[in-house]
């Protein structure tokens, strides 16, 4: 079932017109706007502070915005009359701090939104469960609970805890960041793959190699605006923007 | 063997007369503390609950959106939380047991709705009750926002995201202080004798201001008794708190 009726899969799965987003006085987010195709992977990129997890935030409706508008499967997010839970069905969203529930199993983890949320039958839900431990390379590691496992270990444990949910887009703030250099790979092969299998993956990232490889798109944000956008080719060796030029000769 | 005991607090009885164990040869005086017993407990354990039941009660309520409800809540913990137990227990029973309406199942006496037992767990539940709303909030503030978040992203509802993640996790680290709070309240229930509930202290006092001679040894009693009641109290909390604990996690 797709959000709006009107929406056909050669649309955007989501289309972001002109956001401004504030804090108060602060102005975050400055009339932002993308579109992003079914099964695409876009990688948002910039300095610290310029609004990257704010957007994305937004994109679920974990943030409002002020004005603009962000359509997922055509369905206006921030119309206050949509139930939010038809929106994070859809969506699934990781964090830079895996924010695994301390009090339950890697199997629970998975299991526990669609038997609250979405109510299905507990066998099914448990199978599926399972097939995604092993998805992201975690068998054995079924019962543990998060505490006992490596910050790698659990990321991957919440990449599944998201796709229990069987999203059409998946949303990854800075999920990386947080881990060691050796553990970031095993988490970046278990993205890749879902890239692959056609997943539509929006990334906020600071590993620019993971999103020269995988990206279909980048964005680069400032201060609330996106200063430049361009395919991985295009963007990486041929920045125009002095402040993408700065940016890039920082990181690279 | 049962007679041997039974003589053997007779004889100290008589050579001591400030030491008669009255209660342990004599039946009805056993029976009385047997009644106290049971209505202490009896207290206790009412309280124990529903003074829980209103502490997560509270604390949901103070996550309201209200603040007519959120500045409700904080009065009530202001009231109880400092004011003397005894002094609310004696304007429960006095003052608004004169309000509550009686029935009168022979037509000829009036029972109010209320018993002196009811007022004092009432009274007392809502006491330890306002301390209680404060230890299950300070337990909610330390779970993080961030998982709350990622239930919320998950497409849990508020109330799914308080009754499975945000309280399970609050409660685990609520329990040291709520055990300390409910083995003040086991003990507060003793004033409950001052409304004449017939409880154990107050059993205690029927049988001294009969028996003099009797006064330590209840003292006595009262102080074993109660000493085994936290004890088995403590024991089953932390009981509890290993059985809640979660492996790999500390707050
Ligand atoms: N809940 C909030 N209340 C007030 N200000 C906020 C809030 N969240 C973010 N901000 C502000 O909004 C701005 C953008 O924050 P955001 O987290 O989106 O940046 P970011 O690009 O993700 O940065 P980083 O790379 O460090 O994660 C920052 O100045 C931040 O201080
Ligand atoms: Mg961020």
């Amino acid at each position: 079932m797709q959000l709006s009726d009107s929406w056909s899969p050669s649309d955007p799965i989501v289309s972001i017109k002109n956001v401004h987003k504030s804090f108060g006085a602060l102005e975050v987010l400055k009339g932002i706007s993308m579109d992003i195709m079914k099964g695409e992977v876009i990688c948002i990129i910039g300095p610290s502070g310029s609004g990257k997890s704010t957007l994305i935030r937004c994109i679920n409706a974990l943030n409002d915005i002020q004005s603009g508008s962000i359509t997922v499967e055509g369905q206006e997010v921030h119309d206050p009359a949509l139930d939010k839970l038809l929106l994070r069905k859809k969506v699934g969203m990781v964090f830079q701090q895996y924010n695994l529930f301390p009090h339950k199993t890697a199997l629970e983890n998975v299991m526990m939104a669609p038997l609250l949320v979405l109510k299905e039958d507990e066998d099914e839900v448990e199978a599926r469960a399972r097939k995604l431990i092993k998805k992201v390379k975690l068998e054995g590691k079924e019962d543990n609970y998060p505490g006992e496992l490596s910050g790698g270990q659990q990321q991957r444990v919440a990449i599944a805890r998201s796709l229990a949910m069987q999203p059409d887009v998946m949303l990854f703030d800075e999920v990386t960041a947080a881990l060691d250099p050796e553990t970031v790979k095993e988490v970046l092969v278990t993205i890749k793959e879902l890239a692959a299998d056609g997943m539509t993956c929006i990334l906020v990232t600071h590993e620019m190699g993971f999103a020269k490889e995988v990206a279909d798109h980048i964005y680069f944000t400032d201060r609330g605006v996106i200063v430049e956008h361009g395919s991985p080719d295009v963007f990486f060796d041929n920045a125009k923007d002095p402040r993408t030029q700065e940016f890039l000769s920082q990181i690279l | 063997m049962l007679d041997l005991f039974t003589e053997f607090f007779r004889q100290v009885a008589e050579e001591n007369p400030r030491w008669n164990f009255i209660f342990f040869y004599q039946e009805i005086q056993a029976g009385k503390i047997w009644k106290g017993i049971q209505y202490t407990l009896l207290l206790a354990v009412c309280c124990v609950v529903s003074s829980m039941v209103i502490g997560v009660l509270g604390a949901w309520l103070q996550r309201s959106k209200s603040m007519l409800v959120r500045a409700s809540v904080q009065g009530y913990i202001q009231l109880f939380r400092n004011t003397p137990p005894f002094v609310q227990l004696l304007f429960f029973y006095f003052a608004l047991g004169q309000l509550t309406p009686t029935y009168s199942p022979d037509g000829w006496l009036e029972i109010p709705i209320i018993s002196n037992v009811g007022w004092a767990v009432i009274s007392l539940s809502l006491f330890a009750g306002a301390f209680n709303v404060e230890i299950f909030r300070s337990g909610i503030e330390a779970v993080p926002d961030s998982t709350q978040e990622a239930a919320e992203a998950l497409g849990f509802s508020k109330l799914q995201t308080y009754r499975y993640i945000v309280f399970p996790l609050a409660f685990r680290i609520s329990l040291p202080a709520l055990n300390n709070n409910l083995v003040n309240l086991v003990k507060t229930t003793t004033q409950a004798f001052a409304i004449a509930v017939p409880e154990l202290l107050y059993q205690c006092v029927v049988i001294w201001n009969d028996y003099p001679s009797a006064q330590y040894p209840t003292m006595l009693l009262l102080f074993v008794v109660y000493v085994s009641m936290v004890a088995v109290l403590v024991f089953g909390m932390s009981r509890w708190e290993t059985a809640l604990r979660i492996p790999g996690y500390d707050h």
